[in-house]
């Protein structure tokens, strides 16, 4: 151990300074640039993990993305799994003021029993217009997007393909690979909302994820089209249950049971998911840990959402708003993208009932408002 | 010193370094385990795996990237780190171009194009016309008054610059470098620059510490560079970290412009209104040389060789990376036929006035030489000058009624 040391030693000499490295963050307003130090950049510029990927793969994207308009951003990636446990210095307090004060010895739990959600199936489809369910998998033993090779975004394509050309039932679908669909094919995916494009956000160009492109990409999903997958593009698997109306309960329960499918097909090809016991199930984005999970509505809130007290209601409900197009849009004619605001430190379960019962509420209170009535005794307490 | 620097470690793959020392590397700063994770990764992933899908592609890395050149060049590394895979990214990432047909790879430091040299030497012989670097030697004549006839009737050429890059010896390239070694860039350069005197004397304005005065006068002034949006340069990391140690100075007349940091070290370029191509050139060659005494004082050069001239970060740019041009009015001889074969045999292109991704506007266009390596600067600059005084010969004899004729072809390489 001592002569590797004295190796290491002689290499630090000859780099350039940790001081002449540091980035400058002055301009920044990200959580990787309230965190990272110059001590800290200096600890971390000694380490790598295990397939190469250094501090600066992640914290690049931060770096060139010093702030976003509507929501702050993490600034930093993951390239592999190891990455929260080589950079944890950096990490921990990211993923700890990221995710309201997750700690680095909290435990997460997993919770994919459909059957234990209370209500769900029957959010009013005059005013819920479509209920969704998003989140994402990782392959245990291949780098990120990111990082990852050519041959390995490959393998993960192959490996999905195989596991998802196995199911069966509501669930049985087909793959179309973006690099070779036909323009048919490709009007069908648009006309669905299928279709993900190559990445235009600079906060994941500057990540590396785009690299190839559309080498390896590809979206899946089944007849019904209810269930759909979506293979390397933000990370190995996205996986999406939707349909329109406000039935909560069944698009949770298809995507408990296509999810909990799609793992035991893994399994049986000996491939396991990224998970452990303290962030959960691990994806390229630290706010995307624990559950990966974005459960949301598109709800008409005219007047709820001219209201004053709309940011409070969504702030106790422990709720977010989008546009109807998504993470970087803006909301059009009354219609929000409602969904809940954490990932981690809560299951799934428990990040699906919080939806259920406060989007009915803001409903109920769309109503009063409607009416003209007032909505002050349905102030809803802090989740 | 310079010779430190040339043997600076990259920030960029150290594991892969540490591993390849036998120090190995996890998380974990230190394990055994990891060098045997990287040997048996390189076999779960033999190249054909990696092996990017180009048949979609219409670039000269596509044309020259054989699977078993990618095989061999794959595990290969610089003493940078850089890798095959980073030269190329911009290539695979890229398929074409709408108007020209694109190099689709990058050098990410000097030595790149010694230890890719299976791919960088057939895309160098496709690019510039047959030059083999294998066997031939680059001029390199900055000269500037052997230029003869370099005074164009400004009736027609309404200005006149000559541009060129030059990279510092011993520091990665713009797609490699690591912000301390970009930041080195900037400070060598800079602190050259702040010895010039004279026309030359100047003052450099840093991108991201720049007035909101002084960003509004280099907009007005045409000298401001933003960050690349250009997917052939984003794709290439070249915008990593902006603004970072980028910006630009210029000499207080505004004749003579240095960027520093953006798609190479520095690119020097020297311009005026009006069709005094030899007074541009005169002051290139002039300030290119005082700048280059002036970094050498401090133990620092340029990026050169005999094989490739002064090496810069795209293929396309080596040799003399220079590209002399005029934007001339032409408004009959544009509209006659046999115009583009003009252009050809006179060794000269057209751009739009606003720069390489743009078409043509009206009756001016960018007519600039073609070629960059395997001739010198003053040929080169010569070859401009005669092949724009043609041109406007072609214009004056059209406006008469007077008929023109396709001059031959200029031979491509010195025998």
């Amino acid at each position: 151990m001592e002569k590797i040391s004295d190796k290491m030693v002689k290499l630090t000499l000859k780099r350039l300074s940790a001081e002449d490295e540091y980035p400058d963050l002055s301009q920044h307003n990200n959580y990787m640039a309230k965190v990272l130090t110059q001590d800290m950049y200096k600890k971390l510029r000694e380490r790598a993990t295990p397939s190469g990927f250094t501090i600066d793969g992640v914290i690049q994207t931060g770096v060139d993305n010093p702030g976003h308009p509507f929501i702050m951003t993490v600034g930093c990636v993951a390239g592999d799994e190891e990455t929260y446990e080589v950079f944890k210095d950096l990490l921990d307090p990211v993923i700890e003021d990221r995710h309201g004060g997750y700690k680095p010895t909290d435990k997460h739990k997993t919770d994919l029993n459909s059957g234990n959600l209370k209500g769900g199936d029957d959010l009013d489809p005059n005013y819920v217009l479509s209920s969704r369910v998003r989140t994402g998998r990782s392959i245990r033993g291949f780098s990120l997007p990111p990082h990852c090779s050519r041959g390995e975004r490959r393998a993960v394509e192959k490996l999905s393909i195989e596991a998802l050309a196995s199911l069966s039932g509501d669930l049985k679908g087909k793959y179309y690979a973006l690099k070779n669909m036909t323009d048919a094919e490709q009007q069908q995916l648009i006309d669905d909302h299928f279709l993900f494009d190559k990445p235009v956000s600079p906060l994941l160009l500057a990540s590396g994820m785009a690299r190839d492109w559309p080498d390896a990409r590809g979206i899946w999903h089944n007849d019904n089209k209810t269930f759909l997958v979506w293979v390397n593009e933000e990370d190995h698997l996205r996986v999406i249950s939707m349909q329109k109306g406000g039935n909560m309960k069944e698009v949770f329960t298809r995507f408990c049971t296509g999810l909990t499918k799609i793992e035991s097909l893994f399994k049986e090809r000996s491939h396991e998911f990224m998970w452990n016991e303290h962030l959960g199930y691990v994806l390229t984005c630290p706010s995307n840990l624990g559950t990966g999970l974005r459960a949301g509505v598109h709800v008409k809130l005219p007047n709820l959402s001219k209201n004053t007290k709309f940011e409070e209601v969504l702030k106790k409900l422990r709720l977010q708003k989008r546009g109807t197009g998504g993470v970087d849009t803006a909301a059009v004619g009354g219609v929000f993208d409602i969904s809940n605001a954490d990932r981690l430190g809560f299951s799934e379960v428990e990040l699906v009932q919080m939806v259920v019962d406060g989007v009915k509420l803001l409903v109920d209170m769309e109503k009063r408002l409607e009416k003209g009535q007032s909505i002050d005794d349905l102030m809803p307490a802090q989740k | 010193m310079a010779s430190s620097f040339t043997r600076l470690i990259s920030k960029r793959n150290t594991a892969v370094l540490l591993a390849g020392l036998g120090a190995g590397t996890a998380g974990f700063l230190l394990s055994e385990n990891s060098s045997l994770a990287a040997e048996a990764k390189k076999k779960l992933y033999p190249p054909s795996s990696d092996y990017p899908d180009l048949r979609k592609h219409n670039n000269c890395m596509a044309s020259a990237l054989t699977p078993a050149i990618y095989a061999k060049l794959r595990d290969k590394v610089t003493p940078n780190n850089w890798t095959l895979d980073q030269c190329i990214q911009t290539g695979v990432d890229n398929p074409g171009h709408p108007f020209i047909k694109t190099v689709g790879c990058v050098a990410g430091d000097e030595e790149s194009y010694e230890v890719f040299a299976e791919l960088f030497d057939p895309v160098i012989k496709d690019r510039h016309n047959g030059y083999d670097p294998r066997v031939m030697k680059h001029p390199t004549d900055l000269d500037a008054s052997k230029i003869t006839h370099g005074m164009f009737d400004e009736n027609y050429v309404l200005s006149s610059r000559v541009r060129t890059g030059r990279s510092i010896r011993g520091l990665s390239l713009p797609p490699a470098c690591s912000r301390a070694e970009r930041r080195e860039v900037e400070r060598v350069v800079v602190t050259a620059l702040a010895g010039l005197k004279g026309d030359l004397a100047g003052h450099y304005y840093s991108l991201g510490d720049m007035t909101e005065k002084e960003q509004q006068q280099l907009i007005d002034d045409h000298f401001l560079f933003d960050k690349p949006v250009s997917p052939l340069l984003t794709c290439a990391f070249m915008a990593r970290d902006w603004p970072d140690a980028r910006g630009i100075w210029h000499n207080n007349d505004k004749t003579f412009l240095i960027w520093v940091n953006e798609e190479d070290h520095t690119r020097v370029i020297s311009m005026e209104k009006g069709g005094n191509m030899k007074r541009v050139f005169e002051r290139f060659c002039n300030g290119l040389k005082q700048v280059e005494h002036l970094i050498q004082e401090r133990g620092w050069e340029f990026m050169w060789n005999e094989r490739l001239g002064y090496v810069l970060t795209c293929p396309s740019n080596l040799g003399t990376g220079l590209r002399a041009g005029v934007h001339v009015r032409l408004p009959k001889l544009s509209k006659d036929p046999r115009f583009s074969k003009i252009l050809d045999n006179l060794r000269l292109q057209k751009r739009g006035t606003g720069g390489v991704d743009t078409a043509a506007t009206g009756d001016t266009f960018d007519i600039s030489n073609l070629d960059r390596l395997g001739k010198s600067e003053v040929e080169l600059v010569q070859l401009l000058v005669d092949g724009v005084n043609y041109l406007i010969e072609c214009e004056k004899r059209l406006e008469k009624g007077q008929d023109i004729k396709i001059p031959s072809p200029i031979v491509q390489f010195r025998k």
